[in-house]
């Protein structure tokens, strides 16, 4: 590929190509850099000059403010990770095992239940009738399972799964059941070890859509003490009134509140964990792009 | 006989049945349940009476639904707005994507793909606040870099035009990134074979991508442009909700049938017309799903749904 008299067409291209990518990828990295920058600058200044790209004027304030009443923010944080765990867990499984005997190619009724679990992707009663059907029935309303379990299974999950097992010789399932074991069985302790690329796919998937969730926590949720990182984050922009509660809790005086700077610092103190992961877990997810454009 | 073939059937299949049996349960319960409970769409909800027993408002809630002018409003921004997304983040997707696959400077490459699926990892919370950050008349980006220049500062929060360009925008930043894997991952998968011999034949690296690389991403695209196509009524409620919230100013340009559904629900409890806009929602998306897919089969089975 790489030549040495490199001819006029790459030139070309790479006098395209180069900028229009850098282009793109610093627009994708500005705000970020925005957000981290500004939650470091001092509320006079931002108040004074406005937000900036670039920090001026370095200041911890916001942060000392922000974690100086740190109860409602642990809480969330411990809220998220707990919604993230246990959905993330039981979603997998349950996807999983789903997927496993949806491609079993002796079980009988495995169309009909496919077609079961395909139609909810063509129609569905909408968001009204599945609002009161969770409220007035399930009496999900400020429950800690609203938060995960309505979303638990995934059709799309469930899908990837049967695809990728499909891929498991059905062999290993016929050999282990003329030893005696039960399908139960055979896919804990055969099929789960051999699918850990697609658990750690859909893991990874499942994980990230319950950490950044908001939308049930707004749905279900008027409890304070179960407001989960992003939703708690979205109460802070969406009013200052959140704030209020907050500094009123430490005592300080309404007016000089550093609100500019702290809405950024909480935003890096919610967005901080997936940054930080992002680079040792950013394969796995271009792993399971594929792993779904292979099933297609 | 056959009763007893089906008994038989059950009990050799028993733990697989149980296997299936949480899912099975679950999509019962929260998608074909309120499957059933479209019939709110036909009635004047009572909270205290439940579903059943709210008294029948025959097409009330339709009605009112579609002469109060909302229905056009928002099936109109919710299929435009689909659209602009797909049109624009599949070229820039597929362009970026070529691009990459061609570049040879291994750690731009990764870099460069690494940052632009950044976005995606964030919630819509995160780029709410982003916005804001941009936007904000005070002290927003945007009109720090205005007054610099010695322009006058705007308000875009009560910029209606504005927003559709805004709302393409980051739809953009958060899932071209995204996309951009997608074809990447089904580029690399193409026979290396094809561009060694076009090499040898002398074709110069855009003819290359003209005439091996975009035909092979053909079958992706189509597929994901289907996709795209079979949702068109349902619109992405995080982006509008998170970047416009409450703001009625903008609502003209920038409502679609999820946040009016939503907020006809929460703020106004005008649950019998939010249910019968959603009920709207669904059939049209049924419809649009199935046409699409009859076409497709008709004109290229291979890239047919279902």
């Amino acid at each position: 590929m790489s030549s040495k008299n490199k001819s006029y067409d790459k030139v070309i291209f790479n006098i395209i190509g180069y900028p229009l990518i850098s282009i793109f990828a610093i627009f994708c990295l500005i705000p970020f850099v925005m957000i981290i920058s500004s939650s470091f600058t001092s509320e006079e200044y931002i108040i004074k000059y406005g937000y900036s790209i670039i920090p001026r004027q370095f200041s911890l304030e916001s942060y000392r403010l922000t974690l100086q009443n740190p109860v409602a923010i642990l809480r969330a944080y411990g809220v998220t990770i707990l919604v993230t765990v246990i959905g993330t867990a039981l979603g997998v499984f349950i996807n999983a095992m789903t997927g496993y005997v949806l491609q079993r190619k002796d079980f009988r009724w495995r169309n009909i239940f496919s077609f079961y679990f395909f139609f909810t992707t063509l129609f569905s009663g909408g968001l009204v009738p599945w609002y009161i059907l969770c409220v007035k029935y399930l009496h999900l309303k400020d429950s800690f399972f609203a938060l995960f379990v309505p979303s638990l299974v995934s059709v799309w999950n469930i899908l990837l799964s049967k695809g990728f097992m499909k891929g498991i010789p059905f062999e290993i399932t016929e050999s282990a059941k003329i030893d005696g074991a039960g399908d139960f069985t055979v896919f804990c302790k055969l099929i789960i070890p051999l699918s850990k690329p697609l658990l750690a796919t859909i893991g990874l998937f499942t994980a990230l859509s319950y950490w950044n969730d908001w939308f049930y926590c707004m749905m279900f949720i008027s409890n304070e003490k179960l407001y989960t990182l992003q939703y708690f984050l979205h109460r802070l922009l969406a009013s200052v009134r959140a704030i209020r509660t907050i500094m009123e809790q430490s005592g300080m005086d309404i007016p000089t509140l550093p609100v500019e700077s702290m809405k950024m610092s909480l935003t890096v103190i919610v967005t901080g964990p997936i940054i930080f992961l992002y680079p040792f877990v950013q394969k796995y997810f271009v792993k399971g792009l594929t792993l779904g454009a292979v099933k297609g | 006989m056959k009763n007893n073939s089906i008994v038989k059937s059950i009990s050799k299949n028993k733990t697989l049945l149980l296997m299936l049996m949480p899912a099975v349960i679950h999509v019962f319960i929260f998608s074909y349940l309120p499957m059933g409970g479209i019939v709110m769409a036909f009635k004047q909800f009572k909270y205290q009476l439940g579903i059943f027993k709210s008294p029948w408002v025959g097409f009330n809630n339709f009605r009112f639904f579609f002469l109060s002018g909302q229905a056009i409003t928002v099936t109109r921004n919710t299929i435009l707005y689909n659209l602009a997304f797909l049109v624009v983040n599949t070229s820039l997707e597929v362009i970026f994507a070529v691009i990459l696959s061609e570049i040879s400077a291994k750690h731009f490459k990764k870099i460069a793909q690494s940052i632009m699926f950044l976005p995606h990892f964030v919630s819509w919370v995160i780029v709410a606040s982003i916005a804001y950050n941009i936007f904000n008349y005070e002290t927003g980006v945007l009109n720090n870099l205005l007054i610099s220049l010695g322009l006058e500062p705007v308000n875009i929060y009560a910029k209606p035009a504005a927003w559709k360009y805004i709302l393409v925008a980051f739809k953009a930043w958060k899932s071209v990134g995204y996309g951009t894997v997608v074809y990447l991952a089904s580029i690399v998968s193409i026979d290396n074979e094809l561009y060694e011999a076009a090499e040898i034949d002398g074709a110069n690296i855009f003819q290359r991508i003209r005439h091996i690389t975009i035909p092979c991403l053909v079958p992706t695209m189509t597929i994901l442009i289907l996709l795209a196509i079979g949702q068109v009524f349902r619109g992405d409620f995080g982006l509008f909700y998170q970047l416009v919230g409450n703001n009625g100013l903008l609502f003209d340009a920038t409502d679609i049938i999820d946040t009016f559904v939503f907020r006809s629900l929460m703020q106004s409890s005008e649950v019998g017309m939010a249910a019968a806009a959603g009920l709207y929602q669904s059939i049209m998306c049924f419809i649009t799903i199935m046409i699409t897919n009859y076409i497709v089969k008709k004109v290229q089975s291979d890239y047919a749904l279902f």
